[in-house]
């Protein structure tokens, strides 16, 4: 115990200096939102690259948390789906239960290439689509996969501050 | 003849005229009838024994029927307060045995004993002399029985539980004839005010045979560890309205007896015997309610909340003899009132609570809660009223066993200083005893609400239930009216209960209040139940009104379970009665040892793939494991022993013969 | 008749339990290197929750419904009878320990049956941990209640605290300290904070308390935290009122009620701060190693009785 407050006081604020807030108005479900925003992630048929992503978006150095946005275990707590990965045969059904399970005024986010436009695995026998030809897509973050800066950013666009 | 008087004979009159119906009807008059009469001589025995709680008393003698010294009743407030528990009981589940009639038990056995049986347990508190007493209870113990083994065509379990139901009745009968008897022996007479003028001339030693046998009969009766073991089968084999009667008005008798002998008769002895009946009802509490929330037998389990609560009752009794020995006399008030009050909650809401099981059981077929659930929705106001019984039942405000629990325990808690190590030992264990109780009844009836009727039906007969009749339904109305009288309004009947308290050494009145509060006399100590309860309404009603300021005004919009985007979650995906438990049962491990048991079947072409698991769990009743089986097992061996000596032939038992008359001879000889 | 402290008291809980909610998450985030969303995000979730749609999922009934509004009204009735800011209220005949505690348990009684109500498997296993562990806890809270009502000779709350202020040396007393401890595993417990629920966890297994109500959106959801955080709220008020109650209004004036708000709401603040700092340390014990946790504050309860009979 003694050891891990000594590496508390060692290591103090890792967090990083927050950047300027993304310019920009937020859209109309955004602002709804009033600063809190509760996010479920629905993996659709990704690499992982994403999650690992996502995990150090909401790790101390960038704390998505400070700017309002939460991880959430149901999606009925949530405000917004976080989707990664191609759309897979598999996951369409489970992806538009997730959506309809969400409360309104709702949104989804679409994290990464594969989610944007199925990047890589465009054609591939298993993927259906994109998620914006499942779900309507309100926001997306470029890159392969996308950085957690990205990724921040993005939220910090929907949860205003 | 007092008010009382005339409606406590009008009410034997009435189960009499009930009984003769019952008896001569056809068939199809028959239920209505004898419901109708039982309801109105159970509403005329209430008014009895509220007549005499309130000072009025009454007796008859009747010098002819027995020989020696006939039979005499008489109603005081205590012998009132049973015979007014007894009544509401009577009366609601005659209301309710109009409609419940499948099965057989519109014939004519049941329906002509249903009154008798009734009428004994009238009889009993208003017994006043050994012999009167003798009579009524044995008369109550075979009317019982035979409406135990009603439905004994139909399931084996029946005949069994019929079996040890009389073997053990009958051996707890004799435990209070001896008992009695011995007491009688030292008395000029054997009517009550004769055994009470004697007490104080027997020999402490005689006095405490005299009790230890009388506790032991008497226990047997309220389902006490270890003497229970008959409860838990016979109560939830009855038919449903008779287990109502059984486990509401019954079993108090047991501790009508302990009362009046312990307190009244014997003048309330001496302190090592109210230590022993404080421990009895502290591990029956426990026993029975660990039982309890581990049973998914849903009459099973009411049964054992039965032993569970008389042995709360014998915890207030205990202490109450505690105080009173070391003549806190307030406080031995205090405790025995709290163990009345709670004898008559247990009576209301154990009605409620068996009369919905028995709809529960007419509508599905089943008692198992693993194979229920889902009811909410076929039966709603079998739902709503059971709900009202579990609330009472788990000692949560604003339900009715909160009220006497909290007596109780404001019993407990004041009498930490009173009788030096003793009390100081005792005390603080017997609130956590009580507190241990009072949080797994909690856990009990969540259960067998939440299982038994909310959720998703798991079984087809769930699914199909349809709402009981309304004679039924109003039979539970009535149970589910004491309830909330009791719940909200306590201090009607907790005055009165200080008159049945006004005892042997006990003071009388030790409870005061207006109509909201009940204050406790002698001890700081106060609550308002009525204040609570319109407290937690004015709570949803602020807060609803806060919802309805602050939040959207959009339409509720109705969703598919979230099955985490998966196919609908099924049935068998629930928890059931015994998942749900399953935490507890753990925890208690080493007190219940369930026996479980997994059998693993691999397929035929490879043992890593898994053809079939399957799973036993069964949690047996440990102390009949212990003390029964022994017993019962020696009396077999004993018998098989006994076989060989008769083998048939004739010289042989002349021999006996010669063999016996020639050691009597020897004796004799020898004594002479 | 006092009505302005029951009222003062539930609009100082009510509106100060989220704030609580948001300064421990902030310690906590301060202590993992983080930045933290700030004290008012508590405020802000449940300002969006409310604004939300309300979701009746298909197949559960009114008792689902319910629940939010009786949990809610339970925790309001707790915080209005419990003497926080002055020792004479006028609901002083509810304001006994034994009731507070069974209407707090009246509270989780009825969110458990929201669990099953709803008959998936989660809100299943939810309640059936929450029972099990409402069911353990109960006897060390009584046991707790039990040794402080015994030098005052009332389990009256008000009298409790009259007696602390009039004599604040018992605070220091044998009996005081090791029903302290007692209570405080309770109140843990009861909670559902670390070491015996993860308040923040989003692991199905390992979840108590959010398991029954991951069925719950909107301002069903909005309430529920709501109504938990003020549980919070009124247990480490409850603690700070029976063991510390130096601040407490006697009279019922105006500026005396305003002192005492103050006074608690800086005692329920350094409590939560403590809780939250212990929590960083602790990590969750495994669902039947709690009862050891429980057994163990038990005994602790057992002690100070026996201590407040033998050292009297
Ligand atoms: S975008 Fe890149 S990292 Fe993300 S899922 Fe697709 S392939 Fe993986």
């Amino acid at each position: 115990m003694w050891r891990l407050w000594r590496k508390i006081r060692k290591t103090g604020r890792v967090a990083e200096p927050a950047p300027a807030r993304p310019a920009g108005p937020l859209t109309s479900v955004a602002a709804r939102l009033g600063g809190s925003v509760q996010i479920r992630h629905v993996d659709a048929g990704s690499c992982n690259g994403c999650e690992v992503e996502i995990g150090s978006a909401f790790g101390p150095v960038h704390d998505a948390e400070r700017y309002g946005a939460r991880l959430v275990a149901s999606p009925r707590h949530a405000d917004a789906l976080l989707v990664t990965g191609a759309v897979t045969r598999n996951m369409v059904e489970p992806l538009r239960r997730t959506y309809d399970a969400v409360p309104g005024p709702k949104l989804v986010v679409a994290v990464g290439d594969c989610a944007r436009d199925c990047g890589v695995f465009k054609g591939a026998y298993g993927v259906v689509g994109s998620v914006g030809d499942v779900l309507p897509v309100e926001v997306s973050v470029p890159g392969c996969p996308p950085t957690p800066e990205a990724i921040t950013a993005a939220l910090r666009g929907i949860t205003g501050r | 003849m007092s008010p009382a008087g005339l409606s406590f004979v009008a009410a034997l009159v009435g189960l009499g005229l009930a009984a003769v119906a019952g008896f001569a009807l056809p068939g199809a008059a028959r239920p209505a009838v004898v419901g109708a009469l039982s309801a109105v001589s159970g509403c005329a025995a209430l008014v009895a024994g509220v007549g005499a709680l309130a000072g009025q008393a009454w007796s008859v003698s009747l010098p002819g029927v027995l020989p020696l010294s006939g039979l005499v009743f008489a109603i005081d407030p205590l012998g009132g307060m049973f015979v007014a528990v007894t009544g509401g009981v009577v009366a609601a589940a005659a209301v309710y045995g109009v409609g419940y009639t499948g099965h057989g038990l519109s014939g004519r056995l049941p329906q002509s004993v249903f009154p008798v049986f009734a009428a004994a347990m009238l009889l009993v508190p208003a017994a006043a002399t050994v012999g009167a007493l003798l009579v009524c209870w044995e008369l109550m113990a075979v009317a019982s029985l035979l409406l135990v083994v009603t439905e004994h065509r139909e399931r084996p379990e029946v005949a069994s539980a019929g079996r040890w139901y009389a073997v053990m009745t009958h051996l707890g009968f004799a435990a209070i004839l001896a008992g009695l008897m011995l007491f009688a022996a030292a008395a000029p007479g054997d009517s009550f005010a004769a055994l009470r003028a004697a007490a104080p001339g027997m020999t402490p030693g005689s006095r405490t045979v005299v009790f230890v046998l009388v506790l032991a009969g008497f226990a047997s009766k309220a389902g006490i560890v270890p003497l229970h073991a008959w409860l838990p089968r016979a109560h939830p084999e009855a038919p449903s309205h008779v287990s109502a009667l059984m486990s509401a008005a019954m079993v108090n008798l047991g501790i009508y007896g302990i009362i009046r002998v312990g307190f009244d008769l014997l003048g309330g002895g001496a302190r090592g015997w109210w230590i022993a009946v404080l421990a009895v009802g502290a591990v029956s509490a426990l026993y029975g309610i660990l039982q309890a929330a581990v049973a998914t037998d849903l009459k099973r389990l009411l049964a054992h909340s039965t032993t569970e609560n008389m042995g709360l009752v014998l915890v207030g009794v205990g202490a109450a003899g505690i105080f009173a020995t070391s003549g806190e006399r307030v406080l031995a008030g205090l405790a025995l009132v709290a163990a009345l009050l709670h004898t008559v909650n247990h009576a209301a809401f154990k009605t409620l609570l068996f009369l919905a099981a028995g709809s529960v059981l007419r509508a599905t077929g089943s008692r198992d809660l693993d194979a229920l659930g889902g009811l909410r929705a076929r039966m709603p106001a079998t739902t709503l009223l059971f709900g009202v019984g579990a609330l009472a039942a788990s000692a949560l405000p604003p339900g009715t066993a909160f009220v006497s629990e909290w007596l109780l325990l404001q019993a407990l808690v004041h009498g930490l200083p009173a009788s030096g190590a003793v009390t100081a030992i005792a005390m603080p264990l017997s609130v956590a005893v009580v507190a241990l109780t009072a949080g797994l009844a909690v856990v009990t009836f969540v259960k067998a609400f939440g299982t038994g009727f909310l959720a998703r039906p798991r079984s087809e007969a769930a699914a199909r239930a349809a709402e009981s009749p309304r004679g039924m339904v109003a039979g539970m109305v009535l149970a589910a009216g004491a309830c909330g009288v009791l719940a909200l309004a306590p201090t009607v009947v907790v005055s009165a209960l200080g008159r049945a308290t006004a005892i042997g050494r006990l003071a009388a009145d030790p409870i005061s209040g207006n109509a909201v509060t009940v204050r406790l006399g002698g001890v700081a100590g106060a609550l308002s139940p009525l204040m609570l309860a319109v407290a937690l309404l004015a709570g949803v009603i602020v807060v609803l009104g806060a919802l309805r300021l602050l939040a959207s005004r959009r339409a509720r919009r109705e969703a598919r379970l979230w099955d985490c985007g998966a196919g609908p979650p099924t049935p068998r995906m629930e928890y059931t009665a015994t998942s749900f438990a399953e935490p507890v049962q753990r925890v208690f491990d080493n007190v219940l040892r369930p026996e479980q048991d997994v059998e693993v079947t691999h397929a035929d072409e490879s043992r890593y793939l898994v053809a079939a698991i399957e799973y036993r769990r069964a949690v047996p009743d440990r102390v009949e494991r212990r003390l029964y089986v022994p017993v019962l097992t020696a009396l077999r061996a004993w018998g098989r022993a006994a076989r060989g000596l008769a083998d048939g032939s004739v010289h042989r038992y002349l021999g006996y013969g010669f063999g016996a008359v020639t050691v009597l001879l020897i004796v004799l000889a020898v004594t002479r | 008749m006092n009505v302005v402290t029951p009222v003062a008291q539930v609009l100082v809980v009510a509106g100060g339990s989220p704030l609580l909610v948001g300064v421990m998450r902030q310690v906590r985030a301060r202590l993992e290197g983080r930045a933290g969303p700030g004290v008012g995000q508590p405020w802000r979730d449940l300002r969006k929750l409310l604004r939300k749609e309300p979701i009746t999922p298909r197949g559960t009934s009114e008792v689902f419904r319910l629940a939010p509004l009786v949990l809610a009204a339970t925790t309001l009735v707790a915080a209005a009878a419990s003497p926080f800011l002055a020792t004479t209220s006028a609901l002083d005949p509810i304001a006994d320990l034994f009731a507070v505690v069974a209407v707090l348990t009246l509270g989780a009684v009825v969110l458990a049956l929201a669990g099953l109500d709803t008959g998936t498997a989660f809100g299943g296993m939810g309640a059936s941990r929450e029972m099990t562990i409402t069911a353990l806890v109960e006897p060390t809270l009584l046991m707790a209640t039990f040794a402080l009502s015994v030098r005052v000779g009332s389990t009256n709350l008000g009298a409790i605290t009259t007696a602390t202020l009039h004599d604040p040396g018992r605070v220091l007393s044998p009996v005081s300290l090791l029903a302290v401890v007692a209570l405080a595993v309770a109140v843990i417990a009861e909670t559902g904070r670390l070491p015996v629920d993860n308040p923040s966890t989003h692991l199905e297994l390992t979840m108590v308390h959010e398991a029954m109500i991951l069925e719950y959106a909107g301002p069903d959801l909005a309430l529920v935290e709501w109504a938990s955080a003020m549980r919070l709220t009124v247990f480490l008020g409850l603690l700070a009122t029976l063991f510390a109650p130096f601040g407490i209004a006697v009279t019922a004036s105006p500026s005396a009620l305003a002192l005492a708000a103050a006074a608690f709401a800086l005692k329920v603040t350094v409590l939560g701060v403590a809780l939250a700092v212990a929590e960083v340390f602790l990590a969750k014990l495994r669902l039947f190693r709690v009862p050891e946790l429980l057994a163990g504050s038990f005994l602790l309860g057992l002690l100070a009785v026996a201590a407040s009979f033998f050292l009297a």
